[in-house]
């Protein structure tokens, strides 16, 4: 009992020695950054300038969050740790995981409707291309590379690679022998398939961070590939004028024979954004359904077992190399689809597209959602991308900061912190539950606590 | 527990090497159907690794296992056919509905869904965050992987996976009826009590229909009442399942009342082997768990003969 009675009393003391300690490690590190600054003045010569009124709100802000930290937050943080002892899954968790998807399935089916109202059609066109459309590629991509690191457990850092190939599979084939989109959409996934199974067998001996190293390479490996094999991929300049996929045979575009002419409407761009947004939703929702329906068979199964305890599933009869090679093919395959439709969609593809920087995308959506969980991944999806884009038209935080200040410099930062906030908050994912594939008589989810991440 | 019962496993000369230490040398043994045959001796005798060994988690330096799948008459494979399998360098001879595996040449994998050998794990190896239906479902992962037409038409929701399934988990539950844990069927196999994690991990294995079942060290840290049910349990595996077992144990009282056949290992070589009650008064077998030297066997021989003499 005075244990609890302690425990209530904040001891500020302490908080104000963290303060302290907080301000000391930011004044030390923050001196050489943000204490000076060098110029050029008119001779063109390098002069030090000081900004120790920069510094010293810089610090004291960390002491302010230091103290606050100490206080607040590292007891709050402490209350909820002896709670998951319990092993009781959150709330949250379990709404998002049962009952959210009739919501949000609903929501995006009447999103180009809701968006058109509000803003019209010039004004729609962001919102249906760069929110909906962007965050879907995403959502499907998240989907795909769940079945490899949520399921099968298998961290793969060099994702995009497979993207690329669908992408460049699209764009080479239909501009060489004029195949139309649907034909290819196949085409670009079984290729993405089999460069899954190719990066696949290399690295099957590998576990844990060795194989995040290697797929990241392959990764690395694919993109340079695309820059330097210049008479195929272009090389830098990369491949434009791909042919835009059209609704079942109607171009999109002013003629007689277009969309608009067909259906009697008057011509607009916005046909065709409607037409790739729901292209896209169906692709995801395909990613979706697939996936689920794999978790229920034994090749799922088989998956999850991977990522629990391989040995085990060797000594249950499970080919592991056969099991691991499906989930690296699924996933790019996947990636594959996603990536001939980005080509489709943008008319222009360059290894820029291909970075690194969009693997690590991936993989924290899929970590942050919350390994192996649909939903989850799909909000991740939302909160990364759609966030990230909405930064960018933050007009009013210029009435904040002043004239000068571009929200979108800063979003990157933004971005860092959100992700920092969401695995103090939620250290494994916003849906941090697993849903049994199979059950008797009661379904009831399983805590993360218990579920292995995989280790390779 | 006939005593003619037809051979299942024999091993033979069997040799395993880890750099320049001999963890298993020159071990032959022989695992009957029908039989629970027991493995003991000190800790560090190299038992884990004939298990090892004998499942395909370890290629042998040298031996060879040969693993007998009679037909349900009873017909056993010829010595004729062991030597010309042998010689073809194949893994396996098929003939009719009888069998003949050599261990040594297959992978870990193939051991449990060919020549259906199944084992468990001295440190449980459940998957802690799947389901314990989950759990036996992954053991049916082979049957079920044909009945979903690997894969693709099991998407579609074409075949009859749907029926497989239905049997898969009807079998399930008969196992979860055995080990007496029908009720816990939807809970995550890592909240279960260590007992029953114990013997999930055995019916798991026995989901994969065996005709040879490896306990590594099942009684470990069970408590009496645990070892009397575990007892139980093995017992009707032997009888009512056609499975043999081969069964590391260091409980003694529980080796001694089910085994029908011991084989003891001290430093890798095989010291004794026969029935309990032969094993258990082995000079040699109790100078190994005493730790006494071998000059000194004879000492601890007389001074048995002189406790047995009143």
């Amino acid at each position: 009992m005075a244990e609890d009675a302690k425990q209530l009393q904040p001891d500020y003391a302490k908080a104000l020695k963290d303060a302290a300690f907080a301000a000391l490690i930011a004044f030390a590190i923050l001196l050489p950054m943000v204490g000076f600054k060098t110029v050029q003045n008119i001779h063109n010569a390098l002069v030090l300038e000081t900004r120790f009124s920069w510094l010293a709100a810089f610090v004291a802000i960390f002491a302010a969050s230091g103290f606050l930290n100490s206080l607040y937050l590292v007891p709050w943080r402490e209350a909820r740790a002896r709670q998951t002892k319990a092993r009781v899954p959150g709330k949250i968790s379990q709404f998002l995981s049962r009952r959210f998807a009739p919501f949000a399935l609903g929501f995006v089916i009447v999103y180009p409707a809701i968006a058109l109202l509000l803003a019209g059609t010039g004004g729609s066109l962001k919102w249906i291309d760069n929110f909906g459309i962007q965050i879907l590629i995403y959502v499907m991509l998240g989907f795909g590379l769940n079945i490899v690191v949520g399921l099968a457990g298998l961290l793969d850092l060099g994702y995009v690679a497979f993207y690329a190939v669908g992408a460049y599979s699209y764009a080479l084939l239909a501009k060489t022998f004029g195949l139309s989109f649907y034909a290819l959409l196949p085409l670009a996934g079984i290729l993405a398939a089999f460069w899954g199974v190719l990066l696949g067998f290399p690295v099957l001996r590998l576990r844990g961070d060795y194989l995040a190293i290697v797929t990241m390479a392959f990764g690395e490996i694919i993109r340079l590939v695309l820059i330097n094999w210049i008479p195929v991929t272009n090389g830098y300049a990369g491949i434009s004028g791909v042919p835009r996929p059209s609704f079942f045979g109607i171009p999109f575009n002013a003629s007689d024979d277009g969309f608009a002419a067909t259906f009697g409407l008057p011509f607009s761009p916005i046909y065709r954004t409607i037409f790739l947004y729901y292209l896209i939703l169906a692709l995801a929702l395909l990613t979706a359904f697939v996936t689920l329906r794999l978790r229920r068979l034994p090749i799922g199964r088989a998956w999850e077992a991977l990522r629990e305890d391989e040995i085990a599933c060797r000594s249950l009869g499970i080919n592991t190399t056969s099991t691991k090679l499906t989930a690296f093919a699924i996933g790019a395959m996947f990636a594959g689809f996603a990536g001939s439709f980005f080509a489709a969609r943008q008319g222009f593809i360059s290894p820029e597209s291909f970075t690194f920087f969009e693997s690590a995308t991936i993989l924290a959506i899929v970590v942050l959602g919350g390994m192996g969980s649909q939903i989850g991944v799909a909000i991740a999806a939302v909160v990364m991308v759609g966030g990230t884009e909405i930064l960018r038209d933050l007009d009013f935080l210029k009435q904040v900061f002043g004239r000068d200040f571009d929200p979108a410099q800063y979003r990157m930062l933004l971005f860092g912190f959100a992700m920092v906030a969401i695995m103090i908050w939620k250290p494994r994912g916003l849906v941090s539950t697993r849903e049994p594939s199979v059950f008797l008589k009661e379904r009831k989810v399983i805590s993360r606590d218990l579920v292995k991440e995989g280790h390779g | 527990m006939t005593p003619s019962a037809a051979t299942l496993l024999e091993v033979e000369h069997l040799t395993m090497r880890f750099g320049g230490l001999t963890a298993v040398n020159n071990l032959s043994l022989t695992a009957h159907y029908g039989h629970v045959t027991a493995l003991i001796g000190p800790n560090g005798a190299g038992k884990t690794t004939v298990f090892n060994c004998i499942t395909g988690f370890y290629k042998p330096s040298e031996g060879r296992m040969a693993l007998r799948h009679e037909s349900m008459t009873g017909e056993n494979v010829s010595a004729a056919d062991l030597d010309l399998l042998t010689r073809r360098g194949e893994r396996h001879l098929r003939r009719k509905d009888r069998a003949l595996y050599l261990l040594e040449r297959m992978p870990e994998y193939l051991v449990a869904r060919q020549a259906r050998v199944a084992r468990t794990f001295q440190n449980i190896r459940l998957f802690a965050g799947m389901t314990v239906l989950e759990n036996l479902l992954v053991a049916q992962h082979n049957p079920l992987m044909k009945a979903s037409g690997f894969t693709f038409f099991g998407v579609l929701g074409l075949s009859s996976y749907g029926k497989a399934e239905q049997a898969a988990i009807e079998k399930a539950q008969r196992w979860l009826a055995t080990i007496g844990l029908a009720d816990r069927a939807d809970d995550p196999a890592g909240e279960l009590p260590y007992g029953d994690q114990r013997r999930l991990e055995i019916a798991r294995a026995m989901c994969t229909d065996p005709v040879l079942l490896c306990l590594d060290e099942p009684a470990a840290g069970l408590n009496p009442r645990e070892k009397a049910d575990l007892a139980d349990l093995i017992r009707s595996i032997r009888d009512g399942h056609n499975t043999a077992v081969l069964l590391i144990e260091h409980d003694m009282s529980l080796v001694m009342e089910i085994s029908d056949h011991l084989v003891v290992l001290d430093h890798g070589v095989k010291i004794s082997e026969g029935t309990a009650a032969f094993v258990r008064n082995d000079p040699k077998v109790i100078a190994a768990y005493l730790g006494v030297a071998e000059k000194d066997v004879a000492k601890v021989e007389a001074r048995i003969a002189l406790e047995a003499a009143p």
